[in-house]
């Protein structure tokens, strides 16, 4: 490591914690009969991890910036969207991919209000702030005021729908190109969109 | 979609009860009533998914709810709607 420009006052990382509670023991000790037991092997553990780690809400701007650009494109994703996905490469199996359309007078929002499903195969890892109790409870019963929250002002000529995603079917919002980016290539497109506008708690893109 | 109990834009009631295993329905949602906004695939029944075996296959559908309907004092417009993942045992038609 040739670079050594950060202050590591300010990246200090508490040590990775002991597992302490009842489910984490009962975790490990599944973990350790399922790989003795011959049912996978560790490398194909970390091989998984690994995949879910490199996964981002880059793949997830490089599909919006294709269907921007490709009416027909758009028109499968919003149709079938693990087979659209799958065209570009992405493997989403076992789940159903849904892609909800934002437009002037809609505005889609993603929560799972029983656990905290979301398209990590695409998406990579969740923010934390999706799998807190506070998130989950409320955007449900209050969308419009947890949408404010987050710089999401919406006026009430646009519609709020709420996608929980509760069993086999994965979501991302596809949201609107924003105005001044007519003839921007695929990849100039791709850079602008945010994990947070893929989950639907960013409405406006920001065009540097 | 062959094989599917219900069609798009049927009114469901979504059942009111809560089995002592895992099951895929928030009670926020129990004893509601909606639409079919789409029909999905079919997936394995999430109560019986301690078998293992993914069985039986169960058909999934979104059921859309108009917020107001939801929740009393509802913050926004009569417009403003929840759609959901509901598996077919917990889906009855509504008048």
């Amino acid at each position: 490591m040739t670079d050594h420009d950060h202050d590591h006052s300010r990246t200090f990382q508490p040590d990775h914690a002991e597992p302490t509670s009842e489910g984490a023991r009962i975790g490990l000790a599944l973990r350790e009969l399922l790989i003795g037991g011959g049912h996978y092997t560790a490398e194909e553990e970390q091989a998984v991890i690994a995949a879910m780690q490199e996964a981002s809400p880059a793949d997830g701007g490089r599909i919006v910036a294709r269907a921007w650009l490709d009416p027909a494109y758009k028109e499968r994703l919003l149709e079938n969207g693990a087979a659209a996905i799958r065209e570009l490469g992405y493997e989403l199996e076992p789940y159903e991919f849904t892609v909800m359309e934002n437009d002037d007078s809609t505005h889609n929002v993603i929560v799972c209000t029983l656990c905290s499903c979301y398209p990590r195969a695409l998406l990579g890892m969740s923010p934390a702030w999706y799998k807190s109790a506070s998130y989950r409870a409320r955007v449900v019963r209050e969308p419009r005021s947890v949408l404010a929250e987050f710089g999401v002002e919406l006026s009430d000529d646009i519609d709020v729908r709420v996608h929980d995603s509760t069993a086999e079917l994965r979501y991302m919002v596809l949201p609107q190109r924003p105005a001044g980016t007519e003839g921007w290539p695929e990849e100039r497109l791709a850079s602008l969109i945010t994990r947070d506008s893929l989950i639907g708690t960013q409405r406006v893109l920001r065009v540097e | 979609m062959k094989g599917a109990g219900f069609k798009v834009g049927q009114r469901v009631r979504i059942a009111d009860r809560t089995p002592p295993v895992h099951h895929r329905v928030p009670s926020y949602v129990k004893g509601h009533v909606g639409s079919i906004e789409r029909v999905c695939g079919l997936h394995g029944e999430p109560e019986k998914f301690i078998r293992g075996d993914g069985k039986p296959e169960r058909r999934i559908y979104r059921v859309r709810i108009p917020q107001n309907e939801l929740w009393r004092d509802y913050e926004g417009t009569d417009r403003d709607r929840l759609e959901i993942e509901i598996f077919e045992h917990w889906l009855e038609l509504a008048e």
